[in-house]
């Protein structure tokens, strides 16, 4: 932003107001062409999309049956929807990127002044990996792990819904960083003294630490909730080795949130301290040390990873065993498998700066660390093909996301291990090979496990399938267009082309940015023919309909009950007696009751979550503008809500045996209808 | 596939169904204690941070120029003693008795604010002689983990005056037991952490 080109100097918080602290209306980008523009059209949207859910009096519904909802299925979808949001926002700054380096070539500068440019990688990482993929992950572990396991809900209700709302919050200030102040432009992970307060002495990197503060207490409240979930509310039967795959991954990916989360926030309190305070943990004078942050960092920085990918894995083993028919193969291997890349995550941690100087003994422990991790991945991916092997195959959209991700996945992995190397790393470390690496495991992993689960998944949580076309177009579209953006990045980087670069002298390099840029144009392709496939899957949702509850033939306890799910999820709680408890249950002559039913306990509605959230968020940006006596008051509220909540003992209710007995009485004349 | 009967699970036995309300194990108690742990993971970054730069006075002062061990030692004394405090507190509820339980809780209150008290004079002295956490990398680590592990105590003193109160209103129900018990891992929690902070800031520190 162009207010920022000059950065204020160190002693500029001298001028702060006291009302408003750093806030003055210079901090609206208003002589910004391209952040104007980007606001008229952000405004505009979300003005309409304000008048239309207005025009629709559908303010008292949102309200009541959304935002203050405790039902682990509702605010899963929520997540969802956020995930995919913010992925138009990461995409944007994605494809913003591109296209500067495919011009800024020698006289010609591009769009992008370097400030802006920097601002936007920093976004686009820091919104793709807390705001995309975060939210991806956890929504379909809330949406899935209860019914998967046979619960009615989470352990814990009210603070499922609470932490939806931080991370909410948490993306809400970084899109404001668009229009009030500025972002960081340190990069994702904001290494000192870059982002310390005498070189970035603007709002950018407070923005960037209490956005993810905020967003960290809701995924560590959320990992904790999940963990107790899964451990003590599995249906009767269901010892740890007869769990889903799927569920057996994310318990391992709570165990990764609640050990590493707290790290970052330890990390970001101590960087926070440093800009506000001026203490002297990470500054070059009265005995900082730097390194110390990069080494916290990465701490939870690596389990990070595994934390994204893990319930993937899962993902992909519950999509290939449904699709090929069979019992997964190996499925204890992949049970161990899960739990040696949980431990392992752990102690890889300094491969991401083998340049730091550690020595060569350092160096070579993490180098084979990282190698070791490979195996256990390795055996995953044999896995999968052996469940394949002879199974008979059903090439439907989730599948197809399955194997492209097999296929694109390994060739990350490799270069992984490739850059576990010691001396390798030392040539490639900050090279356009790395981003095309992490790409290739997060696109190839993650991006690819989301799309491939909401396909899969899509007919249990709305009642009716995807259209397969635009599924096709759309899966198409993302595995062509990530090779055309990313393979020309491994050459790249190997020519040792460096990351975070807006503008180039060799225009030799021109041609393989132009058809990295091609790829992206193509990866915007694949995420239009998504949203299409997701409005025409609507608008024929009647001939796409579901009414078994089934349509897959699937194997584990989601696919027992109907689809969408009651609130109360099973009208009786599963009894489990194999992995595959439902594909064991439809063999062994399970039988549906019809009559009988009783009340049901159930957690009520309660609105203390979003508001305890929205305080939080005024606090934030409170701190962010240093106008602390706003902050101080937002804490006062926050401290006195939370304790008036607890004087709230109005939390449950039992859904009565006639509301149970019609709903139940639906399903069973559907089932009729639809012949089962 | 399902098909329908007219019998419910109850009767014919059905071996894939629990048969009436199936109630899950409460899990806050785990839940809180994960949740410990995590905070457990907070301080343990805030002493390796400490342990890299503690040594780093910045031709500032050092721990035995600051230190003041014999008050230190004081307000150890109040935090363990009000663990004990809490011990008695909680032996009251076993005996569900209210009075008495409130009353024990109130005295763990009272060693709380002592040493809340005495860290703040510690801190405010330290500050006014100009060794202040701005001074060296050694003393933004000093002040922040003892003055997280404050913050910690605060905090507990403050839910316990809102649970005095909801003792007080609702009696030993099955929720503010549930409460008490959680509190009371809290404020052992802090005192183990407090042997740390004991320990290796200010014993290790005499000693350097």
């Amino acid at each position: 932003m162009t207010i920022a080109a000059e950065p204020h100097s160190a002693p500029a918080q001298l001028h702060d107001s006291v009302f408003l602290g750093r806030l003055s209306l210079e901090a609206i980008p208003y002589h910004e062409p391209i952040l104007l523009l980007t606001f008229a059209v952000a405004g505009l949207l979300g003005l309409s999309l304000l008048v239309w859910i207005t025009r629709a009096r559908a303010w008292g519904w949102l309200w009541r049956d959304w935002f203050c909802t405790i039902d682990h299925k509702k605010i899963g979808v929520m997540y969802m929807v956020l995930g995919f949001v913010m992925l138009l926002r990461g995409f944007a700054d994605a494809i913003m990127m591109r296209a500067q380096q495919a011009m800024a070539f020698g006289d010609a500068n591009g769009y992008l002044p370097p400030h802006h440019y920097d601002q936007i990688f920093t976004a686009h990482g820091v919104i793709m990996i807390f705001f995309v993929a975060m939210p991806f992950v956890t929504g379909l572990m809330n949406y899935i792990v209860p019914l998967q396991i046979g619960a009615r809900d989470v352990a814990f209700p009210f603070l499922n819904n609470f932490s939806f709302w931080m991370t909410t919050v948490g993306a809400v200030l970084v899109m404001l960083s668009l229009f009030i102040g500025e972002f960081a432009t340190t990069g994702w992970l904001a290494y000192p003294p870059l982002s310390g307060a005498a070189y970035s002495p603007g709002v950018g990197v407070d923005y960037y630490i209490w956005a993810l503060q905020i967003a960290g207490v809701g995924t560590l409240l959320s990992g904790v909730n999940l963990l107790v979930t899964i451990i003590k509310m599995r249906a009767p039967g269901m010892g740890l080795m007869q769990m889903p795959i799927f569920t057996w991954t994310s318990l391992c990916t709570n165990v990764l949130i609640v050990a590493a989360f707290p790290v970052l926030t330890a990390v970001l309190v101590l960087l926070a301290l440093d800009r506000t305070v001026g203490t002297n943990f990470f500054t070059n004078d009265f005995g900082g040390n730097p390194m110390m942050y990069v080494n916290l960092i990465w701490i939870w920085g690596h389990p990070e990873v595994y934390i994204l990918i893990l319930p993937l894995f899962g993902v992909f083993s519950e999509v290939v065993s449904t699709f090929s028919g069979k019992r997964l193969f190996g499925y204890a291997s992949m049970v161990y498998a899960t739990i040696v890349i949980t431990i392992l995550s752990y102690l890889v941690w300094l491969h991401h700066f083998f340049t730091m100087g550690s020595g060569a003994s350092v160096n070579s422990f993490f180098g084979i660390t990282t190698m070791i991790i490979s195996i256990p991945t390795g055996a995953k991916i044999f896995n999968w093909l052996f469940t394949m092997y002879r199974g008979r195959i059903r090439f439907e959209v989730p599948m197809l996301w399955t194997m492209g991700f097999m296929f694109t996945f390994v060739i990350g992995g490799m270069t992984g291990v490739l850059l576990a190397v010691p001396p390798a790393d030392f040539v490639l470390h900050n090279s356009l090979f790395l981003i095309a690496h992490f790409h290739n495991v997060i696109i190839g992993g993650v991006v690819f496990g989301v799309f491939a689960g909401v396909s899969y998944w899509f007919p249990k949580v709305f009642g009716y399938k995807l259209d397969v076309f635009w599924g096709r177009v759309s899966f198409w579209c993302w595995q062509i267009g990530f090779l055309l953006a990313f393979m020309p990045l491994y050459i790249l980087g190997l020519m040792g082309v460096t990351r975070r670069v807006s503008h180039f002298e060799d225009t030799s390099l021109q041609p393989w940015f132009i058809v990295a840029a091609f790829g992206a144009v193509l990866i915007g392709c694949g995420i239009v023919a998504m949203l299409v496939q997701f409005r025409v899957s609507y608008v024929r949702r009647e001939s796409l309909r579901d009414h078994s509850g089934d349509p897959w033939n699937g194997r584990t306890l989601e696919w027992a009950t109907s689809s969408p799910p009651p609130d109360y999820n099973f009208a009786f709680t599963p009894r489990v007696h194999d992995v595959d408890a439902w594909w064991d249950m439809k063999r062994g002559g399970y039988q549906r009751p019809t009559t009988g039913f009783l009340a049901i306990h159930m957690p009520k509605n309660t609105s203390a979550g979003i508001i305890l959230a929205a305080i939080s968020g005024v606090m934030g940006f409170a701190l962010i503008w240093h106008i602390w006596w706003a902050a101080g008051a937002a804490f006062a509220a926050l401290i006195g809500t939370a304790i008036v909540h607890t004087f709230n003992l109005d939390r449950d209710y039992h859904v009565p045996v006639e509301t149970v007995t019609a709903v139940e009485d639906l399903r069973s004349r559907q089932l009729a209808e639809a012949g089962a | 596939m399902s098909t329908h009967t007219m019998s419910p699970p109850a009767e014919t036995g059905n071996r894939y169904l629990v048969a009436g309300e199936h109630h899950p194990a409460n899990g806050t108690m785990l839940g809180f204690w994960l949740y410990l742990m995590s905070d457990c993971l907070i301080f343990a970054v805030l002493f390796a941070m400490y342990g890299v730069v503690g040594g780093n006075y910045a031709a500032g002062p050092s721990p035995k120029d600051l230190f003041d061990l014999e008050l230190v030692a004081v307000n150890t004394a109040m935090l363990l003693l009000s663990s004990i405090t809490y011990g008695m507190a909680m032996l009251e509820m076993q005996r569900h008795r209210v009075k008495p339980t409130m009353l024990w809780l109130a005295v763990t209150g009272l060693f709380g604010l002592a040493f809340i008290g005495i860290e703040m004079y510690e801190f405010h002295h330290l500050i006014h002689e100009g060794a202040g956490p701005q001074r060296s990398a050694f003393l933004s680590a000093f002040f922040t983990l003892v003055g997280t592990h404050g913050l910690h105590v605060s905090f507990g003193i403050v839910w316990l005056v809102v649970l005095l109160t909801q003792l007080g209103r609702w009696g030993l129900t099955a929720a503010n037991r549930r409460r008490l018990a959680c509190l009371s891992l809290f404020w052992h929690f802090l005192d183990v952490i407090w042997i740390g902070v004991f320990t290796v800031v200010y014993l290790m520190g005499a000693l350097r």
